[in-house]
């Protein structure tokens, strides 16, 4: 390849532009003036959407990397321009999405001397980064970008964080591009071991009352055909944990419901009869397992997972199949005999009966006054029929969102699972419409966690993305309410919220905006909602003090679902 | 039940690697009781030695959680009677002692500690030894007066024929080849 001689900024696009990249999302400062000033050129190659946060910057990476499977880019300045992204460097670690952040820096020679704007954001970003490093001369650039993108993708990925000095973005060089393909202090993954597979075949094909719980590794292995050969071949039911949510049709007889603390019935109870538990691309999160020492004590346990720290870290597994869980299942399902538990796939059923009667039929299709999140949840999931993008913030609505939406495929559910970050749906949100015009996306968020990030309304204004936005407002922190209701005697300290007038606000940022307040409205301004072209606001004024069934206690076991107060 | 475990972890020498790998501990609340590091027999290959006082659940998952760490190559851990391990000692006592009664000599002789330098105002004794070891020649020492002591953090070696890490790179080649 030819050498161009170019300055560290152009290097920093035209290497971004190496690796495929059509988005960027950020914020500039007086540290990433010079990139920001490359980019100037390149308006053609490469769209970049300022937010008006970076909190809202690299959320909407997260969604856009959620969405179509490639990296998340953003930008930043120094100082505070970094920390703001701490909040979504944390929740990509914890929720293993590929992202590359670059943050601009302060002049090399001003490193450690408290300059105007200086933080030290290698060090601050160390625990929340798959990776990171400080690039203080232009010639390192390429190299460093070529790497983050092989360490944010492979493997478990992650987000990576580079932070270049300013003076470095102003050198010339010569600029040569070389994708980095290997690092030899670092495996992405572990080839699949035959035999480990056939102990997990034995266990398999011996079991009576198996039970898949799959997780995000099925979405980022790309193995959801794998997962639904797999299940089909041996009949073995399958839940799935919040960030498995979509890997598998909402339809299908074999998909029994969400795992954990709001989970379905069946999958929670069941876990604890079971005599087998085929872990795909999970980790066993304290929301899932509830009490440990009292999780799935009759099953053996199978772990299929890429990421060795995981294996025995909360659940000791009999068998564990390290690798991608494509390439896991794929062998796994050339091993295993076909077979059948309709019996056992009976119990789920009858769970499944038990769970409506006390639980979903009231929550769907409500016959008392105030509207429930469920028909609201309900009537958007029907009207798109499951082919949209829901994408939730945390909370009330997002479990009720993730129990009752129904999906048809993968990379549709778009949540913040492992942090359980406030704030996230909307800017989240962003980046999955980015990611995927040709979808309907909505952005779900409750009164609480939608005016955490609620200045994006004006990125999507300006960029006219065209989101529907569903506030569903119960003027309550509302899950943190349901714990004061349930578990600190109605002491309902400090989450009564006196709201703004949202319908007011999205007009004002040039929003089409609507609010709704009984239930013979709602059907059709969520048709209208969906029928207008452009960013669109529901308000929908909701019960003030419903809650989420089933619910596991913390710190209770699985099988003490509590299907009422 | 916790116990002293000897943390040998093989990485990369990038700078900020210290940082990462003393955040696995902190973050779980592990003190870490001695750390050296410094480049290994292979170049370019730094070494970390590490002792902690913990259980060897919450070891195996520390050690998970380093190897996670993208410059480490590969980090192992043993029992302390799983490795020979040393640490080394100086101690700095006035020289008039040593002319006053022949007792510092003796001390000296029987620890197996030898005399580094001799001035006119101190002389600088060195010994090797296990920690506890060393701390009972401090213990002999302190009665005459111990003007400084420094001790260093531990090394250790495998009591295997070869170093660990020299079987484990061919491997890992071999899987970084297997993997697309």
């Amino acid at each position: 390849m030819a050498t161009k001689r170019v300055s560290g900024s152009e290097a920093v696009i035209l290497s971004l532009l190496e690796e495929g990249v059509d988005t960027i999302w950020g914020y500039p400062g007086g540290a990433i003036m010079p990139i920001y000033d490359a980019l100037y050129d390149y308006d053609q190659q490469v769209t970049h959407i300022l937010t008006r946060h970076e909190q809202g910057a690299i959320h909407a990476a997260e969604g856009y990397a959620r969405v179509t499977g490639k990296a998340g880019v953003c930008f930043a300045t120094s100082g505070p321009g970094a920390t703001n992204l701490i909040t979504g460097l944390a929740d990509a670690q914890i929720d293993s999405i590929p992202l590359v952040c670059i943050t601009g820096q302060v002049a090399s020679p001003l490193l450690g001397t408290d300059a105007f704007q200086e933080s030290d954001v290698v060090g601050i970003t160390m625990p929340v980064t798959k990776w990171n490093f400080q690039v203080t001369q232009a010639e390192e650039i390429p190299e460093a970008i070529a790497k983050a993108f092989h360490i944010a993708t492979t493997g478990r990925p992650g987000p990576v964080l580079l932070d270049i000095a300013k003076d470095a973005q102003f050198a010339q060089f010569d600029f040569e591009y070389k994708k980095c393909t290997k690092i030899r202090s670092y495996l992405p993954e572990y080839p699949v071991d035959p035999f480990a597979v056939k102990d997990a075949a034995e266990l398999i094909d011996a079991a009576k009352k198996p039970l898949l719980l799959f997780g995000h590794g099925v979405i980022l292995g790309g193995a959801e055909a794998e997962l639904k050969e797999f299940i089909e071949k041996t009949g073995i039911p399958a839940a799935w944990t919040l960030l498995g949510l979509s890997a598998l049709p909402s339809d299908h007889p074999l998909n029994v419901g969400m795992l954990g603390m709001h989970g379905n019935y069946g999958p929670n109870i069941k876990t604890n009869e079971a005599d087998l538990i085929i872990a795909v691309g999970m980790r066993f999160d304290d929301r899932v397992t509830g009490k440990v020492s009292a999780y799935a004590p009759n099953a053996k346990i199978i772990h299929l997972e890429i990421d060795p720290a995981e294996i025995n870290k909360i659940i000791k597994a009999d068998v564990a199949v390290l690798g991608n869980a494509k390439k896991s299942l794929r062998l796994l399902i050339d091993n295993v005999k076909p077979n059948k538990h309709e019996a056992w796939l009976n119990e789920f059923r009858e769970c499944d009966k038990i769970e409506h009667e006390k639980v979903i039929d009231k929550d769907l299709y409500p016959t008392k006054p105030g509207l429930t999140m469920g028909e609201v949840v309900r009537i958007a999931s029907e009207k798109t029929n499951g082919d949209a993008i829901l994408v939730t913030d945390v909370g009330q609505q997002q479990m009720i969102a993730s129990r009752y939406f129904k999906f048809k495929q993968s990379r549709s559910n778009v949540t913040s699972g492992g942090l359980g970050t406030m704030g996230y749906s909307l800017p989240a949100a962003m980046g999955a419409k980015i990611g995927r015009p040709d979808r309907t996306v909505f952005a779900m968020a409750g009164d609480g966690g939608f005016q955490m990030t609620i200045q994006e309304l004006g990125t999507i204004s300006q960029y006219g993305i065209d989101l529907k936005i569903i506030v569903l407002n119960n003027n309550f922190l509302g899950m943190v309410r349901q714990w004061q209701q349930l578990f600190f005697e109605k002491r309902y300290s400090f989450t009564e919220l006196k709201n703004p007038d949202f319908v007011g606000i999205a007009k004002a940022y040039g929003l089409e905006a609507a609010k709704v307040t009984s239930r013979d409205q709602l059907a059709d301004a969520i048709q209208k909602m969906l029928d207008h072209k452009g960013p669109y606001l529901l308000e929908v004024v909701v019960e003030k003090e419903d809650n989420v069934f089933p619910m596991v206690p913390a710190g209770a076991s699985v099988s003490d679902i509590l299907l009422e107060p | 039940m916790k116990q002293n475990y000897i943390i040998t972890i093989f990485s990369e020498n990038h700078i900020g690697l210290l940082s990462r790998i003393t955040i696995v501990f902190t973050r779980r609340k592990i003190n870490i009781d001695s750390l050296t590091v410094s480049e290994s027999a292979i170049p370019g290959i730094f070494k970390f030695t590490i002792v902690i006082n913990e259980t060897k659940d919450r070891v195996e998952k520390v050690v998970g959680q380093l190897e996670k760490i993208v410059d480490v190559i590969k980090a192992f851990y043993n029992t302390e009677d799983e490795m020979i391990h040393q640490e080394i000692a100086l101690y700095k006592v006035s020289t008039e002692l040593l002319y006053e009664s022949d007792k510092i000599e003796k001390i000296v002789r029987n620890s197996g500690a030898r005399i580094l330098e001799i001035t006119r105002e101190y002389i600088v004794i060195e010994k090797t030894g296990h920690k506890d070891e060393t701390q009972q020649l401090f213990e002999e020492l302190a009665p005459f007066g111990v003007m400084q002591f420094i001790r260093s953090g531990r090394i250790a070696i495998t009591r295997s024929i070869i170093e660990k890490l020299s079987e484990f790179l061919k491997v890992r080649d071999s899987l970084l080849e297997q993997v697309d």
